[in-house]
């Protein structure tokens, strides 16, 4: 009863410290010449309305300059353009650059961080950062160690700097930021280390705390309102955080929040996934372990959950769910909706009503999808909402200390966090994909502050029965939960895409080519080979009257793990090595960012 | 003869100063190189880190006491060597690869298993160890206070010999031993349960 008071009372508090937008963030968004928050714009469309690099010339495509950041890692994200300065971020240890447009990519100014190097191990699967935002003259990086920094602009000099996060607890950082009104979203990383997961909101003034709502625990904690909180319409009711745990369980629960952030001015939300429950072993974890795997809609000024829904209950497969969130306007059956598709690790693309989270499409966007056959939409079914889970491929059913085989997609999802692009003139999301099943086999693990707690063994090979590829770059349409036209590729696509008003889709894949593609048919219009494999996002941005398309080369990430020495396929038996491409055998490391335009 | 357990090893470790980036990395011989057999039937003998002379505590050691593998004619392994295979592939495996290929930026382990003496992969395990320079920025956190890591140190170590040196083909392993009393009894005594 005092939880509930208590929460009230936060919540006429928020409401009376409430602003009114950022209208100068909102027109530099707007701008089609500049690229100032990673996702391009909230709605995370990923969609420039720049045409001058169109279907007809886009094979003229010419490399215009490039610069090195000089360092080795995973280089995910992109670079963002800011009037005249470009701004360049790279993996541990965060360099941030300031590039002069004016003055061929003169360096302005330089940013390094001070971190202490034992955060690198802690970060599961390379220290990637997927890049910085802008907002009220400021430049926000958000450091591998969880330290986020507010950097004058103009000269690099550290206007805040604020502590997120515990590194010794496991707590890190990948994710980019989201500035929000007079706010900055902040997620925090580390689910394979029992790291319970939240999104923190600071002031962009000073830094201070605004707000701060974790995936599982007391409603105190969750910023849930139990009576106005909503999953699929019904109230989520009272402790929901943690009533579906046992024990303690869910004080090292997981659900981290290391994807992409997007947010709707009109309702002032924001909607963001949470990521998979600790560990991987569902047996150490009996019940829905809720709010892992779930899209978020939280009030931006207060953080209180406006309507969850969990899209993987009980996770047994590590599908996080935090890939982006894409708003989108539409018509379905001839009414304008407000939608929000989101292409889920676990192979489904959901389409929800983004203003009270009704559930409208959710299909396999990869048809090799079979852990579970469906996810029921009838409400009146006391299913309604819920995959339905084949017994075969359940490694809880199935148990500890016993290989489930044959699951598809694999941990790694049918797609990670290589954001789609979407485009309001055809009307279709076009979606870097994987293409990779897996073997898996959970066991008991007990869990140590600050070291991995995963639980699971694991083994992937590309899908059976298909092209031989790991990935496919797809065509999706929302509405219908349809793939229009998918393009097989040899490797994962770990590269963010965008789509322009010039009817020419980018994307770039891990063998290292910058691909462009028609946004129609999905014909292949212009590709170069860049100097090492793509993981970072395809941006686009104007100036001097000239469209520029830039996009990061530098492999690594979790691409650089399971690729860089080949898989293997179970099916072929012992021996059978190397009947699958080793990604090293195409690519090595290097951070480079490259930017093409059309020749003069 | 008890020198091969891992308590005496983390004895010999704590008598051991082990520096960041000290005696070890000095040598740093290529972390690619594939182990060949040494030419000489009585050298093979001399440095033979490999071929199981005895079983004992649930698990086959060397002539010098070190753990290792036995996988016999039919692919049939011990249960170390495959709980290695297990405990490896969630502890290890996000940076050293799949079955310790090695990633984007961390060394192929299955080859260093079998050129780091025991002592030394133990000691590297649970000590860890920092390159960081102008060209890399390499750490390997230090395990020595997780019981996932420790409690199957000698099954994780067995198994990446039993790669290194190829006797153990890529992918899941099919058939294994059971499992030994010994080794559940020290199993459930490490981890305190």
């Amino acid at each position: 009863m005092n939880r509930i008071i208590l929460l009230t009372t936060a919540l006429s508090l928020g409401g009376a410290l409430s602003v009114s937008a950022n209208p100068a963030l909102q027109a530099l968004i707007d701008d089609p010449n500049q690229w100032v928050i990673q996702t391009g714009d909230y709605a995370n469309q990923r969609y420039s309305e720049l045409d001058q690099i169109n279907t007809g010339n886009v094979a003229d495509l010419q490399v215009a300059w490039t610069f090195s950041t000089g360092v080795l890692r995973g280089h995910e994200g992109s670079p963002l353009v800011v009037g005249d300065i470009m701004y360049v971020h790279s993996p541990f240890p965060n360099k941030v650059y300031a590039l002069d447009l004016n003055d061929n990519g003169k360096i302005i100014w330089r940013y390094e961080p001070v971190q202490d190097p034992t955060v690198i191990p802690v970060m599961c699967c390379d220290t990637v950062n997927r890049g910085v935002a802008y907002a009220d003259g400021k430049i926000f990086l958000h450091q591998a160690d969880t330290t986020v920094v507010a950097l004058d602009a103009l000269t690099g000099a550290v206007v805040w700097s604020v502590k997120n996060g515990d590194p010794t607890k496991g707590e890190t950082n990948t994710a980019t930021v989201m500035p929000v009104k007079d706010k900055l979203i902040v997620g925090i990383s580390g689910g394979e280390f029992g790291v319970r997961g939240s999104v923190t909101a600071y002031n962009i003034a000073d830094g201070s705390l605004a707000w701060r709502g974790y995936s599982m625990g007391p409603d105190s904690d969750t910023l849930i309102d139990p009576v106005n909180t909503t999953h699929l319409g019904k109230p989520v009711g009272p402790d929901s955080g943690t009533n579906t745990w046992e024990g303690d369980q869910w004080k090292i629960g997981g659900g981290t929040t290391w994807g992409w952030y997007s947010y709707d001015p009109e309702l002032n939300l924001i909607y963001y996934g949470s990521g998979n429950p600790s560990t991987w072993n569902p047996s150490q974890r009996p019940g829905d372990n809720r709010w892992s795997m779930t899209i978020w809609a939280r009030d931006a000024d207060t953080g209180v959950a406006k309507w969850v829904y969990q899209m993987t209950p009980h996770d047994e497969w590590d599908f996080d769910g935090v890939n982006e969130m894409v708003l989108t306007e539409q018509q379905i059956g001839g009414v304008d909706r407000k939608l929000l598709t989101h292409f889920d690790r676990n192979g489904f693309g959901y389409t929800l009503d983004r203003v009270t989270g009704e559930l409208l499409v959710a299909q396999k966007y990869d048809p090799q999808v079979n852990w579970a056959s469906e996810v029921v939409m009838d409400p009146a079914s006391d299913q309604y909402g819920r995959p339905q889970v084949v017994a075969a491929y359940s490694t809880q059913q199935n148990g500890e200390d016993v290989n489930s085989t044959g699951i598809c997609p694999a941990a790694l999802g049918s797609k990670d966090q290589q954001p789609s692009a979407y485009s309001p003139k055809t009307q279709l999301h076009y979606v870097p994909t994987n293409h990779v099943c897996m073997d898996y086999e959970p066991f008991r693990v007990s869990y140590t502050a600050g070291q991995p707690y995963v639980g699971a063994t694991l083994a992937m090979y590309p899908a059976p029965d298909s092209h031989g590829g790991m990935g496919n770059f797809i065509a999706w349409d929302a509405k219908e939960g349809k793939i229009k036209w998918s393009l097989p590729e040899q490797f994962s696509v770990w590269s963010g895409a965008l789509a322009t008003a010039g009817d020419v889709v980018f994307y770039g894949t891990l063998e290292g080519y910058l691909k462009a593609v028609d946004a129609n048919t999905g014909a292949e219009l212009y590709r170069f080979k860049t100097p090492s494999g793509i993981i970072g996002n395809v941006m686009t941005y104007g100036h001097g009257g000239k469209q520029y398309v830039a996009v990061y080369s530098g492999v690594g990430g979790w691409a650089g793990i399971g690729l860089a020495a080949g898989l293997t396929n179970p099916n072929d038996g012992l021996g059978a090595v190397g009947g699958y491409a080793a990604l090293s055998d195409y690519t090595a490391l290097g951070g480079t960012l490259t930017v093409f335009a059309l020749p003069d | 003869m008890t020198k091969g357990t891992l308590c005496a090893a983390l004895a010999v470790i704590a008598a051991t100063t082990l520096t960041d980036g000290g005696a070890l990395a000095q040598t740093a011989p290529d972390p690619n190189a594939v182990a060949t057999p040494d030419a000489t039937p009585a050298a093979a003998a001399a440095a033979d880190n490999l071929t199981a002379v005895t079983f004992e505590g649930g698990r086959y050691l060397t002539a010098d006491g070190v753990p290792t593998f036995k996988i016999a004619a039919d692919g049939t392994m011990d249960w170390a060597t495959y709980s290695g295979f297990r405990r490896y592939h969630s502890e290890c495996h996000v940076c050293h690869g799949p079955e310790g290929e090695g990633s984007a930026y961390a060394p192929a382990i299955k080859n260093s298993a079998v050129r780091l003496s025991y002592y030394d992969f133990i000691a590297v395990v649970a000590n860890g160890r920092t390159v960081v320079n102008a060209a890399q920025n390499q750490v390997m956190p230090t395990f020595g206070t997780n019981p996932n890591v420790m409690c199957y140190l000698d099954d994780i170590y067995t198994y990446l010999k039993a790669r290194g040196s190829e006797a153990l083909p890529r992918g899941r392993p099919s058939k294994k031993e059971p499992k030994p009393d010994a080794i559940r009894d020290a199993e459930a005594a490490c981890l305190g349960l």
